[in-house]
């Protein structure tokens, strides 16, 4: 047993990829609590979509993809906070068509290479075994300024998220705010590029968040415990892949989703079983 | 409290709030048209008038939460948003979150946050001032409760003692009487008496002309323009009723009855 559970990382590819996939489970599993709690999946879904012209752009001049993927990932979100801003056009429409755009001028830069087919795989599914050293670092860094800035603004965020009228009262720059969660978005959407990929990262962004808010009752401790699930979801995604031969992204996200179908079925207050245990009990009573 | 003649300029240092011909539109509607009012520091008043009449868009722009098309909004003698100290505003019940995990004492806490304490830790004196605020209310043993847990009544509760928290020198209530039970009604009742010897402005937005006329010395009477603003018996006469609510009153036997089609939120926009 101990030797199945330590067998996979006496690779160094597969260390990498352990302490990339710990990454990703923690920092998209934090942000993504604001993303459920103030309803903007959709934003975390278009914003990872609609990076694909930077990486297409860093293939092209030969500068790290992930690099490309930030720039790409600020750009729009900036966009899309100066667009919905306007007021002219509703957020979901404004999102809807940056999001749309991006990709195919991604789409159509992709065009453009003949030789980019196997990349662009790992773009959109993840290979978190190709992590190198250089990706490690500039994840994890960005990481830890995602991290410490949900720190810092952790009573500015929880205000405006809760109640955006109180934030005006006391003072709070609520347009402001909302543009600084967008690109702290779009730079945790980058950090998951290399492990997920930018078609599942969605799912890291919602699924354990929405999981731990079943089951638990302040902001805080749903943060907590949705990092655990994150990184719960990663690691075992990770084993799933290595035995299993699968995608990394695809195990990583399917275990998550496991975890969301649990609490959803047996959290202590709300979960449907006990409901529907409730709703038998009273009928016949 | 009167209504201002356009003629008069200049701030007066007794008044908490004077609103110069203001206008706030949605698109190119206007919610609030060329409505001038000043409000002396310590007044009560009720703010009446029919479903979509503004008064939701009026708490709105007070907070700077809206833009004003033309017009001036003094507080204290001050432009909007030059005025540092702070408007508690307590929101309708259907613009909360109820779901959102935060617990009564989380919510009140908020009313201690604000400029250059976005860092701190609660004070001792913060923690007294929220303590206070829920046994004011009668919620202190909710304190650890998720706010979707309450009843109405508490929940309301929990967003007065919220406002009580951030010391205002102007309330905003966005009708606080509405689909409450009546202990909640009359706790919110006898919270706003005691604000009056601690000269807080207060503004409450109702359906309720028979509470309005009853509890509050002041009535403006709103349906986008400023229809009156006086006592109620100045205010709540046959020809002004009518221009506000027009098709919404009948006379029956000398007496005036307003049927109006309640609260289903006309007002309302995104909160986000």
């Amino acid at each position: 047993m101990i030797s199945w559970l330590t067998e996979p990382f006496s690779f160094a590819f597969m260390q990498r990829a352990l302490v990339a996939s710990v990454i990703v489970g923690v920092v998209c599993a934090i942000i993504g609590c604001y993303i459920v709690l103030r309803s903007m999946a959709f934003l975390g879904d278009a914003l990872a979509h609609s990076i694909l012209p930077g990486v297409a752009v860093a293939y092209l001049v030969g500068v790290n993809l992930l690099a490309g993927a930030l720039v790409a990932g600020l750009l729009v979100a900036i966009g899309i906070s100066f667009v919905s801003r306007a007021g002219t056009i509703k957020e979901d429409t404004a999102i809807g068509i940056f999001f749309a755009a991006a990709l195919a001028l991604g789409v159509v830069l992709i065009s453009t290479m003949r030789t980019y087919a196997v990349d662009l795989t790992h773009v959109l599914f993840g290979n978190v075994l190709g992590v190198t050293n250089a990706d490690l670092w500039f994840s994890g860094g960005l990481a830890i300024v995602v991290l410490a800035l949900v720190l810092f603004l952790y009573k500015k965020l929880l205000v405006v998220s809760f109640d955006a009228i109180l934030g005006r009262t006391l003072g709070l720059n609520i347009h402001g705010l909302r543009t600084g969660l967008f690109l702290m978005l779009a730079a945790t959407i980058v950090v998951a590029l290399r492990t997920v990929g930018v078609a599942l990262v969605a799912a890291m962004l919602v699924t354990p968040p929405a999981a731990a808010y079943l089951l638990t009752r302040r902001l805080p401790v749903m943060m907590l415990v949705s990092a655990a699930i994150g990184v719960i979801s990663s690691v075992a995604g990770l084993y799933a892949s290595y035995y299993l031969n699968v995608s990394s992204g695809g195990a990583i996200v399917l275990v998550a989703t496991l975890i969301f179908v649990v609490a959803f079925l047996f959290a202590p207050r709300d979960g449907i079983v006990w409901r529907l245990r409730r709703r038998t009990a009273s009928v016949r009573g | 409290m009167r209504e201002v003649p356009d003629e008069r300029r200049g701030p007066t240092v007794s008044d908490c709030l004077e609103l110069r011909e203001v206008t706030v539109r949605y698109g190119a509607r206007p919610a609030l048209d060329s409505v001038s009012l000043a409000v002396p520091q310590g007044a009560q008043i009720a703010i009446v008038g029919p479903n979509g009449a503004g008064k939701s868009t009026l708490f709105k722009a007070l907070v700077g939460l809206l833009p004003i098309a033309s017009g001036e909004m003094l507080l204290h003698g001050q432009p909007r948003g030059q005025y540092k100290q702070p408007i508690a505003y307590v929101p309708q019940r259907e613009e909360v979150d109820w779901r959102f995990p935060v617990t009564v004492f989380d919510v009140v806490a908020m009313g201690r946050y604000g400029q250059g304490r976005w860092l701190k830790r609660l004070t001792a004196a913060d923690r007294a001032s929220i303590q206070q605020g829920l046994e004011q209310l009668d919620i202190a043993d909710l304190a650890h409760r998720p706010i979707g847990e309450l009843s109405g009544g508490q929940q309301q509760r929990v967003f007065l003692a919220r406002a009580l928290a951030q010391e205002p020198h102007l309330l905003l209530l966005d009708e606080p009487f509405t689909g409450v039970d009546v202990s909640t009604r009359e706790a919110t009742l006898d919270l706003l008496d005691g604000l009056r010897s601690r000269l807080v402005t207060v503004l409450v937005s109702t359906h309720d002309l028979d509470l309005a006329a009853r509890r509050f010395d002041q009535v403006v009477l709103l349906n986008h323009r400023l229809i009156c603003a006086g006592t109620p018996q100045e205010v709540f006469t046959e020809e002004n009723l009518q221009q506000a609510f027009s098709g919404q009153m009948v006379v029956v036997d000398g007496r005036i009855i307003v049927v109006d089609q309640c609260c289903c939120g006309g007002e309302k926009e995104d909160r986000r």
